[in-house]
């Protein structure tokens, strides 16, 4: 098949998910979510008082105008007003993007070049102790839940031993690393085990190829093989992997913001969760759909354009 | 294709053998060699043990129980600072801030972890074996609807799903399975359908066809059991995954209610750690480490032994 009809059929594809998207979002918050209406009003709301905030809120209406809104809002980016803080939307997106981009891209980088680094040497030395003891202590990472590594490394490196500041966030240039500091760490931490262990079998999948044995029979070092043979096949999954998981750093960290008080998307989401604050919520999980939709196209596309062979099929 | 052949003829002191084993039988005897995954295996089968004791009042029912003052620290960390202490079981993690045995509530929170897991397996298992079976199996418009159908479900955030379901269904354990069900199908589901496609037009489906098997007996009796060691994989990851997720909810204040449980005894040290109160973070920390980390394992070697396609990776 052609490329470019390809590229064409999967943009095209793009449409009935985000109409999906939509509909999912629209069940859950519109359908069978609580009277949003009592939630805002409390306990003790009079009828009339009901009738007056559904009116206002727009949840009188007919369903199918009531899901056309978020489609509407889906592809024109217009998501109203917040609840409880009365602001545009889209205008509270565009401030909080900027504090979660400064934690999470940073860490991402940081940790994908780290997790990287680690597997090719676990790989280099296959089968061997160091690798069963990495394999193994990618797992052990993996087995803690992320909410106590937080509290701990928070307790122990920021309040108990004083090295960063507890939380905050400061937005300029050198004033906002001290603050991003711990939160890094912890990411670190937080993805380092998963990532390894799906590089290491990235690249394992790779060296028992032929191509690989016919190097060795050549006479190719070791080291030959691993960094120029094997790496360059398995960029592939590798960017794969790597792409796919920038939408993630767009939402942010939740958990991170949340207790480092940064006031990016992820901690404005969670607090919208804690005040049911559903336009919010709403945005930010089209957006976050939105997001994932259009990179794994274009995962999909770099993977056609990278491995002809994936077309094939 | 060879390999395999070669290898099971290899494999022959046993040819005496009349009948030849099952694919279980020989993955059990591959597993029962691997002494990590044999002493993943008792850790999972003690941890169930200490649940069914629990759930049924055996142990830990006097959780709720005042022992001692509040945040009274453990016997050995007495130990340690000189202080006279006596040995008690129900000491060994100190108190919470009601005075309640820290210990008693791990154990507790044992059974309410065991079952978070398997009824969050079993819910996926079903969603997913279903939904990827017929998809694969019927293809067509079934398929692409399906395709469809996680395509656009696996787009949004899997937190975001998760609140707005716990948000409809309410508070409460069978909301936190469900829940954590509804939203981790998605990859089962993917595997299923590919491996029927696999398999739905082999000989051994067209010879079930041949003899007048309906589409349900062939789908369900014939191709089922062969993709079935997939879903076994996936039960030990889906199990361990909910029981992170639980900590997660808890935070959230989206978890299980009026009992205690990993996720909110790990929640409480936020306040406690400043305090120098340590002790329940630890409990539950440990404790889900241990079998997080066995089931881990454990889902390694089934992997390698049921799939050996795979294995070493």
């Amino acid at each position: 098949m052609n490329l470019w009809a390809y590229v064409l059929r999967r943009l095209l594809y793009v449409i009935p998910v985000i109409l999906g998207v939509c509909f999912i979002i629209f069940i859950l918050f519109n359908v069978f979510s609580p009277d949003p209406a009592l939630l805002l009003l409390g306990k003790h709301a009079t009828a009339s008082q009901i009738v007056e905030l559904r009116r206002e809120l727009g949840l009188d209406r007919p369903w199918v105008l009531q899901y056309l809104d978020i489609v509407k809002s889906a592809f024109t980016f217009d998501f109203g007003r917040s609840w409880s803080t009365k602001q545009e939307i889209i205008y509270m997106i565009k401030q909080g993007a900027v504090p979660s981009l400064t934690i999470s891209l940073p860490s991402f980088v940081i940790a994908s070049t780290v997790a990287l680094s680690i597997s090719l040497l676990v790989a280099y030395f296959r089968g061997k102790f160091i690798d069963k003891a990495g394999v193994f202590l990618c797992v052990a990472l993996m087995s803690i839940s992320s909410l106590a590594y937080i509290l701990f490394f928070q307790w122990l490196l920021a309040y108990k031993w004083g090295m960063f500041p507890i939380a905050g966030f400061e937005s300029g240039f050198p004033d906002f690393i001290e603050y991003i500091m711990l939160p890094l760490i912890i990411w670190l931490i937080l993805s380092l085990g998963g990532d390894v262990r799906f590089y290491r079998t990235v690249i394992l999948d790779e060296i028992y190829q032929d191509y690989v044995r016919t190097a060795r029979a050549k006479g190719v070092g070791e080291r030959v093989i691993l960094f120029k043979h094997v790496l360059k096949n398995a960029m592939i999954p590798i960017i794969t992997q790597i792409v796919i998981q920038i939408p993630f750093l767009i939402l942010g960290a939740l958990l991170l913001e949340a207790f480092f008080s940064i006031p990016g998307l992820g901690g404005m989401t969670l607090s919208a969760i804690n005040s049911s604050d559903f336009p919010v919520i709403k945005a930010m999980t089209i957006l976050s759909a939105i997001a994932y939709i259009v990179f794994s196209v274009i995962t999909d596309v770099l993977y056609t354009v990278v491995d002809p062979r994936v077309r094939l099929s | 294709m060879e390999d395999t052949i070669t290898i099971t003829m290899n494999s022959g002191p046993k040819e005496k053998d009349k009948k030849s084993k099952s694919l279980w039988v020989h993955a059990f005897d591959s597993l029962k060699k691997n002494k990590m995954a044999m002493a993943s295996l008792s850790i999972v089968v003690f941890y169930l043990l200490i649940a069914c004791l629990s759930f049924t009042g055996l142990i830990g029912g006097e959780w709720a129980k005042e022992i001692g003052p509040a945040y009274d620290s453990p016997f050995w960390v007495k130990w340690m600072s000189g202080q006279a202490a006596s040995f008690s079981i129900e000491h060994l993690f100190g108190t919470d801030i009601l005075g309640r045995s820290v210990f008693y509530k791990m154990v507790k929170g044992t059974e309410v972890a065991m079952l978070i897991g398997f009824a969050t397996g079993l819910v996926t298992m079903v969603i997913g074996v279903i939904l990827g079976a017929v998809a694969g199996y019927f293809g067509g418009k079934v398929d692409e609807i399906i395709v469809w159908f996680y395509t656009t479900f696996s787009s949004i955030p899997g937190i975001m799903l998760l609140m707005a379901i716990t948000f409809i269904l309410g508070k409460g354990i069978v909301a936190v399975f469900l829940a954590l069900g509804l939203t981790s199908w998605v990859s089962l589901c993917r595997l299923i359908r590919a491996d029927v496609i696999r398999h739905k037009n082999r000989e051994y489906v067209h010879a079930a066809y041949s003899v007048g098997a309906s589409h349900s007996r062939r789908l369900f009796l014939h191709i089922l059991p062969n993709v079935f060691h997939l879903v076994i994989i996936n039960f030990s990851l889906t199990f361990q995954t909910a029981i992170k997720s639980e900590v997660i909810l808890s935070y959230l204040g989206l978890g299980v209610q009026d009992r205690p449980s990993w996720g909110i005894m790990i929640d409480d040290a936020k306040l406690e750690l400043a305090r120098g109160v340590w002790w329940q973070l630890l409990a539950a920390t440990a404790a889900m480490f241990v079998i997080v980390l066995a089931f881990n394992i454990l889902g390694d070697a089934l992997r390698d032994a049921l799939d050996p396609k795979l294995k070493g990776k």
